[in-house]
């Protein structure tokens, strides 16, 4: 039961890591943007463009967020 | 259709499959190391041998879509965390990087000595693109009735760049570590843009050739915030020397 639990624990880590990393706002700002691209596309909008111009977005905004507080230090 | 058109066909649409899968395995052995990324790869081969094998023809019934889509949005995430930190790193080293980036990044943490990280991405890349490749295989080959000459065709474009991988993946040893983290971002980032719109039912325009003005696009980009950032530091650098 102990080494299950422990394998539990193992997995959730992993995918834990795997997916938020050491910035959770590029798996929610992935997350959100996808769910804009449907709901843009289901109104009869094209929607193709809206991951890419987001995505680009969440790279500037980690980058910036990761420099002040840098400097912070 | 006739038998050679089927093999042309298949061979052609399955060869563009099978550069996004070697594609993937290559960038994520480079940066990760190569036992765990190919295992994962083995370990996804097995998985499509079977649901392939056990399914046949009704493998169109999988909810393709619902891969691509999870898959997608897995990769498009590590991908841009990875295109992130690779813009970062050649913006502060220049193209060199250092040895503590390289400690930081090969292999990492590991259990039951696996590297899981590798081995999920080789996985679900060779999972995802070899059922896009048994779907071509089965659509093309049931219409034209030669599924056989299909699945030869399918198979041989398979086989074909995965020699052309093995044959020049030691070549990405010579590419400097911060470059080849920025290059394999660019790449995860690109596919996985790609596959999760495509997962949402919504077509790319172009089809397939949006995969190259995506990485195009996201190139352009990481070269902008590279240029940006190192005239930043050298801001930095040049008002604390005075």
């Amino acid at each position: 039961m102990r080494r299950l639990l422990g394998w539990l624990e193992a997995f959730g880590i992993f995918w834990y890591d795997f997916v938020i990393g050491d910035d959770w706002t590029i798996a929610a700002g992935v997350a959100i943007a996808l769910g804009a691209t449907y709901g843009l596309s289901r109104a009869g909008f094209p929607a193709w463009w809206l991951l890419p111009v987001s995505a680009v977005a969440l790279v500037v905004s980690s980058i910036v967020r990761a420099r002040r507080q840098q400097r912070g230090r | 259709m006739n038998g050679g058109a089927t093999f042309a066909t298949t061979f052609l649409a399955s060869a563009v499959e099978a550069i996004e899968m070697v594609t993937i395995v290559i960038g994520v052995g480079a940066i990760r190391g190569w036992r765990s990324t190919l295992i994962g790869a083995a370990a996804g081969f097995v998985v499509l041998v079977l649901v392939g094998g056990g399914l046949g023809t009704a493998l169109t019934a999988i909810p393709i879509d619902v891969l691509r889509l999870v898959v997608g949005t897995l990769l498009l995430i590590f991908g841009l965390q990875w295109l992130r930190k690779g813009i970062s790193r050649v913006a502060a080293k220049g193209l060199a990087g250092d040895e503590e980036d390289i400690e930081a990044d090969s292999g990492g943490e590991t259990r039951f000595g696996l590297d899981w990280t590798a081995f999920v991405l080789a996985f679900k890349g060779v999972l995802l693109e070899g059922l896009e490749i048994a779907f071509i295989v089965v659509t093309f080959g049931s219409a034209s009735k030669h599924i056989w000459v299909g699945a030869l065709g399918g198979g041989s474009a398979l086989v074909l760049l995965a020699g052309l991988g093995v044959v020049f993946h030691g070549h990405l040893s010579r590419i400097p570590r911060s470059v080849l983290i920025l290059v394999v971002g660019l790449l995860l980032s690109t596919f996985g843009t790609f596959w999760s719109v495509e997962g949402l039912s919504i077509g790319w325009p172009g089809g397939d050739l949006a995969i190259p003005v995506l990485l195009g696009y996201y190139s352009s980009l990481a070269a902008a915030l590279v240029l940006v950032l190192r005239r930043e530091l050298a801001g930095l650098r040049a008002r604390e020397a005075t």
